[in-house]
C-alpha cells in the first residue's frame, strides 16, 4: 500500500513537473480556446462546433511569408467556409519583439484586405504552445468530431512560397478537399520554412 | 549629373570589391553536407527579412574572420532567388566575408528532412558538422554569444 501511495505521488509530481504538454499530432483532440478578434470580440473554437471543421492559420502582418501568402490565405476561406471549414488566423508573436504585429497593425490589415474571417491576437501565446506552432504562416487543419476539434493536417500551405500559380501541390486544399468526401488525406504533415514565431522572453 | 556618374562609379567600386552571393540549388548544398576533411563546417540558414538573422550574423563572420584551417563557415540565405540583388546590396553593405550561397529551391519539403529531420523549418537555424567524425549538431534558434565556440568545441574534444 505504502509503495503505491509512493508511486502515486511521484506520478503527481512527475505530472506537476511536466506541466508542458506536447505539441498537438495528427488525431489529437485540440483544446478549446478563447482569443481576442480584431473587431474586439472573443472568439472560440467552440462557436465552429457546427461547422465540419476550421483551418486555424498562425500567421502574421510582418514575416515575407505571412506577405507572400496572404492572399491565398483569404482565398482558402473564400473557398471553403460555405463549404464547412472557414478560416481562423491567430497572430502569436509578442508585439514587444515585433511592434508591426501589434493589435493596432493587425487590426488595419485585416481592413485593409477586408478579412471575412476572424484575425485573432495570443497574447499569452499559450494556444500557440499548445498547438506547437513554430513558424508563421503555419495551418493546422482540423476536423469536427461531435464536440471535438481533432487535427487533420499540420504543415505549410502549398510548395511554392513565392508563387501560388507555380504550386504543384496544395497541401491544405488536397486536406480539406479529402475531409469533405471523406476519404484519407494524402499528405498530413509537411514543414513550412518561414519566420520562427516571437516569443516573449 | 555629376552626382549620378558618382554614384555609378562608387557602385562598381562597392561590385568589384565585394563577394557576391552564388545562387545553387539543393546538390550543391548537398555535396557541401557530405564533403569530406578534417573540418567542422558551421552552415548558417538565414535570409535578409529575417531580423533574429541578421541580427547573428557578426558571430559567424567574426568566427570566419579568424581564418582558423579547421572551421569552415557558409552562410545560406533563403531569400527568394528572385531578390538576388537584394541579398547582394546585403552583402556589400554589411561587408560580409564568409561565403554566401543562396539556396534556390522553393519546395522546401523536398529538401528540409535532408538537411536534418528535427528542423520544424523556421530560421535562424544552424548545422555543425564534425567532417572527421560525422558528427552534427542542429540549432533551430538564434545563437548567443559564444555559443558557436562552446559547440565547436563539443563537437571536437571527444
Amino acid at each position: 500500500m505504502k509503495t503505491i501511495k509512493l508511486i502515486l505521488t511521484l506520478i503527481c509530481v512527475a505530472a506537476l513537473v511536466s506541466f508542458e504538454n506536447p505539441p498537438y499530432e495528427i488525431g489529437d483532440a485540440v483544446s478549446d480556446f478563447k482569443l481576442k478578434n480584431v473587431d474586439g470580440k472573443m472568439i472560440s473554437l467552440s462557436d465552429y462546433k457546427d461547422q465540419k471543421g476550421a483551418i486555424v492559420i498562425f500567421d502574421c502582418n510582418t514575416c515575407p511569408y505571412s506577405k507572400a501568402y496572404n492572399d491565398r490565405i483569404i482565398e482558402l476561406n473564400s473557398k471553403y467556409s460555405a463549404k464547412g471549414f472557414p478560416v481562423i488566423t491567430i497572430n502569436p508573436n509578442d508585439p514587444e519583439i515585433s511592434p508591426g504585429d501589434s493589435f493596432k497593425e493587425m487590426a488595419s490589415l485585416a481592413k485593409k484586405k477586408n478579412y471575412t474571417f476572424p484575425y485573432l491576437q495570443d497574447e499569452t501565446q499559450q494556444v500557440t504552445r499548445s498547438f506547437g506552432a513554430t513558424n508563421t504562416p503555419h495551418v493546422f487543419v482540423l476536423k469536427t468530431s461531435g464536440q471535438n476539434f481533432n487535427v487533420a493536417y499540420i504543415g505549410t500551405i502549398d510548395n511554392n512560397s513565392r508563387d501560388g500559380s507555380a504550386a504543384t501541390k496544395k497541401y491544405v486544399e488536397e486536406a480539406v478537399d479529402a475531409l469533405l468526401e471523406n476519404k484519407s488525406i494524402p499528405t498530413t504533415r509537411t514543414k513550412a520554412i518561414g519566420c520562427g514565431i516571437k516569443w516573449k522572453d | 549629373m555629376s552626382k549620378l556618374i558618382f554614384l555609378y562609379l562608387f557602385s562598381l567600386n562597392v561590385w568589384s570589391f565585394a563577394q557576391q552571393a552564388e545562387v545553387i540549388k539543393f546538390d550543391r548544398l548537398h555535396s557541401l553536407l557530405e564533403e569530406k576533411g578534417e573540418k567542422v563546417q558551421v552552415i548558417n540558414f538565414w535570409a535578409t527579412w529575417c531580423a533574429p538573422c541578421v541580427k547573428e550574423l557578426p558571430l559567424f563572420e567574426a568566427l570566419n574572420a579568424r581564418n582558423e584551417p579547421t572551421i569552415k563557415v557558409t552562410l545560406v540565405s533563403l531569400d527568394f532567388a528572385d531578390e538576388i540583388k537584394k541579398v547582394n546590396s546585403f552583402i556589400s553593405r554589411r561587408k560580409i566575408r564568409s561565403e554566401v550561397l543562396l539556396l534556390d529551391e522553393i519546395d522546401y519539403n523536398s529538401w528540409i528532412d535532408r538537411v536534418e529531420k528535427s528542423w520544424g523549418g523556421a530560421i535562424p537555424a544552424t548545422l555543425f558538422i564534425n567532417q572527421s567524425t560525422g558528427q552534427r549538431k542542429f540549432v533551430d534558434r538564434e545563437l548567443k554569444d559564444g555559443e558557436l565556440e562552446e559547440i565547436i568545441a563539443s563537437l571536437t574534444n571527444q
